[in-house]
C-alpha cells in the first residue's frame, strides 16, 4: 500500500429498493488529503460517505482503510469519526461529557481524560465551555464542538456531512479556512460532503463532482475549473458558455472544428473525438473580452453582438451578449465595465482560442 | 404591558373556583366534627383521619388498587414503548391505519369494553378477580402511554443514536447512553400517567371483579352508609395531596431529563 491508496473505495454501488443511490465508485483517497465529495442534492454523496462511516452497506463493492477491508464492520469499530449535518450533540449532556463521550473505551485515567478534553476544545477556540448544554450554544459553536467529540478520538479519517450547511454566509466563510488550517495542522484525512462549489473549491486538495451516483471527475480544484471533462462538471463549477460545435477533421495534435455562427478554427486534440461528431466548445465568461469596436485588441475570434442584459456584482459585472444566430446570451464578466456599454447598445466580443475548452457530448 | 381587563380577570376568578371549590371541600368537611356534610361546621376533628387509618378493608383496597396501578402502568408503558418505537423508527405499512387501531380503545366506551370483557372472561370459564381488572387497566391505558411516548421519541433526532455508534459505542451502549436517558422523561410521564388512570378507574373494575375492592369500588360502597361518610372524605382529601405530589415529581423528574436551566415548558404530565 502507498499514502495515496490510503483510502480504497472499489466499485462500490448502493441501490434503495429500485433507486441506485451510488453507481460502481471508484475512489483512491492519499493520507491527510482533505478530499471534497461535490454534487447536487440527491446525487449520492451522503449515502457514499456513510457507507464509509459504516452506516450504510454497500450492495456492491468494498471500501479499505488503511489497507484494512472495513465494509463488514460495524461503524462504532471503524477508524472513521462523523461530523453530522445537524452536529447531532447529545441534548442530555454537557460539552465535556459529549467530547469525552468516545473515549470511555480508551480506559484513561481521569486527568488523561480532562487533558484530552481541554486539548479538543483548545483546539477548536471553545476553551471555557466544558459545562455547556447544546441548547446553550450557538450554530457555529455546535459545529466547533461535533468537530471536537470527533477529533478527540484521533479518527484515521474524518468524515465532514456538510457540517458548514446550517451557518450564515459570513461565518461559513470564516470556518472554511479554519477548517482547512486545522486540517492541516492534525494532518487526518478529512472526507468532506458539500453541494456548494465554491466550499469545495476553497478547501480541497482534490474534489470528486458526482451526479446520479456517479463520479464525473475527480481533479484538483484548479484542473475541474480550467479542464472540465464534462458538461455536468463544467456547468456546476463556476459559470461557463457551451457553443455548439461540429468536429470537422482530426489529426494527432489538432482537432478542427466548426463553431455554430462563429467559423471554423483549429483546437487542440482530446481522446476519443471523431470527424463528424457534434461538441460542445466550453468558454468561461472572465476569458472573453468585451469592446466597443472590433480593432480595439487583437483576439482570435471577434464578433458583434447586442447586450441584453447586465448585472453588477461589485467586483465585477456580467455582461450578456446576444450573437445572431446562437441561442443563448453569452456571459461575460468584466471587472471593468466599460463606458457605454448598456442595455441594447452594440458590442464586439473578443475570444482567444487557448481559452475554448472541447468537452464531449455525453 | 397588557392593559388590565377586569372582566377577564373576574373570569379566571371564577374558572378556577368553579375547578377547586368542589373538590376543596372535601379536605374541609374531612376535619368537620360532624357526620353529615352541610354548613355550618360543627368544629375540628381528626377521629375521621383515626378511622381511616384503622379501617383494614380501606387498605386491603388501597393495596389492591396500587398493586393493579403498578402492574397496569408497567406493563401498559412497556406495550406501548415497543410499538411507539416501531412507529417512529420504521416505515410501517398501513400506518396510519394500525396507529388508529392501536388509539381505538380510547374513545370506546368504557362500559362497552367492560361488558365485552366479562363476556370473554367468564364466557372462558374463568374467575372475576384482581387479574382480569388488571389486564383490562392494561388494555385501556395503552393508548393514553402510547400518546405520551409517540410525540416524545417523534421529535428524536436519529443522528444522535448514529452518532453515538460512530462514537464507538454498540446497539446497548448506544441505548442506555443515549437513547434511554432521552426518552426517560417520557417514560416516567407514561408510567405516572397510566398509574393515575388504573388507580381511580371504576367502570372496568366494577365489572370485573369480585371479593376483591379496588380504591373507587371500596369508596363507592362506603357511600351508602352515611356513618361511613365522613372517613371517605379523609381518604379523598388524602389522595388529593397525594396526587398534587405526584405531578409535582412528575415536573420535578421532566425538568432533571431537561437540565438546561429552561424551566418554563407547561404542558401535561
Amino acid at each position: 500500500m502507498s499514502d495515496k491508496e490510503f483510502i480504497k473505495i472499489k466499485n462500490v454501488s448502493k441501490k434503495f429498493d429500485d433507486v441506485v443511490a451510488v453507481d460502481d465508485v471508484n475512489i483512491d483517497i492519499a493520507k491527510g488529503e482533505f478530499f471534497s465529495l461535490l454534487g447536487p442534492s440527491g446525487c449520492g454523496k451522503t449515502t457514499l460517505l456513510r457507507i464509509l462511516a459504516g452506516f450504510e452497506y454497500p450492495s456492491f463493492g468494498k471500501v479499505l482503510i488503511d489497507n484494512i477491508d472495513v465494509t463488514d464492520i460495524t461503524p462504532n469499530l471503524r477508524p472513521t469519526n462523523m461530523v453530522f449535518q445537524n452536529y447531532a450533540i447529545f441534548p442530555h449532556i454537557n460539552v465535556k461529557r459529549n467530547i469525552e463521550f468516545g473515549l470511555r473505551k480508551e480506559k484513561l485515567s481521569r486527568e488523561e481524560l480532562n487533558q484530552r478534553v481541554n486539548d479538543a476544545l483548545k483546539m477548536v477556540q471553545l476553551e471555557g465551555y466544558e459545562d455547556r448544554f447544546s441548547n446553550q450554544l450557538s450554530g457555529g459553536q455546535r459545529q466547533r464542538i461535533a468537530l471536537a467529540r470527533a477529533l478527540v478520538k484521533q479518527p484515521k479519517v474524518l468524515l465532514l456531512d456538510e457540517p458548514l450547511g446550517a451557518l450564515d454566509k459570513k461565518l461559513r466563510e470564516e470556518m472554511q479556512l479554519e477548517l482547512r488550517k486545522l486540517q492541516r495542522s492534525v494532518g487526518i484525512t478529512f472526507i468532506f460532503v458539500t453541494h456548494d462549489q465554491e466550499e469545495a473549491m476553497t478547501m480541497s486538495d482534490r474534489v470528486a463532482v458526482m451526479n446520479k451516483g456517479q463520479i464525473l471527475q475527480i481533479s484538483p480544484p484548479k484542473d475541474l475549473y480550467n479542464n472540465p471533462k464534462n458538461l455536468f462538471v463544467g456547468d456546476f463549477i463556476g459559470q461557463i458558455n457551451f457553443l455548439e460545435s461540429e468536429v470537422k477533421s482530426v489529426d494527432q495534435q489538432n482537432v478542427k472544428v466548426s463553431i455554430k455562427n462563429l467559423g471554423d478554427y483549429t483546437l487542440t486534440y482530446i481522446d476519443n473525438i471523431n470527424q463528424g461528431e457534434s461538441i460542445v466548445c466550453a468558454i468561461r465568461p472572465e476569458t472573453i473580452q468585451i469592446t466597443k469596436n472590433n480593432d480595439q485588441i487583437k483576439s482570435d475570434i471577434s464578433v458583434k453582438g447586442k447586450i441584453s442584459n447586465t448585472s453588477f456584482y461589485g467586483n465585477m459585472t456580467y455582461v450578456y451578449v446576444e450573437i445572431e444566430g446562437i441561442k443563448k446570451p453569452l456571459m461575460i464578466s468584466t471587472s471593468d465595465p466599460l463606458e457605454g456599454l448598456t442595455y441594447n447598445s452594440d458590442c464586439f466580443i473578443n475570444i482567444n482560442l487557448k481559452d475554448i475548452r472541447l468537452i464531449k457530448k455525453n | 404591558m397588557y392593559k388590565k381587563n377586569n372582566i377577564l380577570f373576574l373570569y379566571s376568578i371564577l374558572y378556577f373556583a368553579f375547578l377547586y371549590i368542589p373538590v376543596m371541600l372535601l379536605p374541609v368537611f374531612s376535619f368537620n366534627d360532624a357526620i353529615h356534610m352541610v354548613f355550618p361546621l360543627k368544629g375540628f376533628t381528626l377521629k375521621w383521619y383515626d378511622q381511616m387509618i384503622h379501617a383494614s378493608r380501606l387498605h386491603q383496597a388501597l393495596f389492591n388498587s396500587i398493586k393493579v396501578g403498578v402492574i397496569a402502568s408497567i406493563f401498559s408503558t412497556l406495550i406501548a414503548l415497543l410499538a411507539a418505537k416501531a412507529f417512529t423508527k420504521y416505515k410501517l405499512r398501513l400506518r396510519q391505519l394500525s396507529y388508529g387501531a392501536i388509539l381505538l380503545p380510547f374513545v370506546i366506551p368504557e362500559i362497552i369494553i367492560a361488558v365485552s370483557l366479562i363476556v370473554l372472561w367468564t364466557g372462558m370459564g374463568l374467575q372475576l378477580g384482581l387479574i382480569p381488572v388488571t389486564l383490562s387497566h392494561i388494555l385501556f391505558c395503552t393508548p393514553f402511554c402510547m400518546l405520551v411516548l409517540i410525540s416524545r421519541m417523534e421529535g428524536f433526532d436519529k443522528n444522535l443514536e448514529e452518532a453515538a455508534m460512530d462514537l464507538g459505542e454498540n446497539a446497548w451502549g448506544t441505548f442506555w447512553r443515549v437513547t434511554f436517558p432521552l426518552v426517560l422523561p417520557a417514560i416516567v410521564a407514561s408510567l405516572l400517567l397510566s398509574f393515575v388512570i388504573s388507580f381511580d378507574e371504576f367502570i372496568l373494575a366494577f365489572f370485573l371483579t369480585s371479593n376483591d375492592q379496588t380504591l373507587p369500588l371500596y369508596m363507592w360502597g362506603q357511600l351508602r352508609f352515611p356513618k361511613k361518610l365522613p372517613h371517605v372524605l379523609a381518604l379523598g382529601a388524602v389522595i388529593i395531596v397525594a396526587t398534587s405530589i405526584i405531578v409535582m415529581l412528575s415536573y420535578w423528574l421532566r425538568n432533571l431529563g431537561n437540565p438546561s436551566g429552561k424551566k418554563n415548558n407547561i404542558g401535561g404530565i
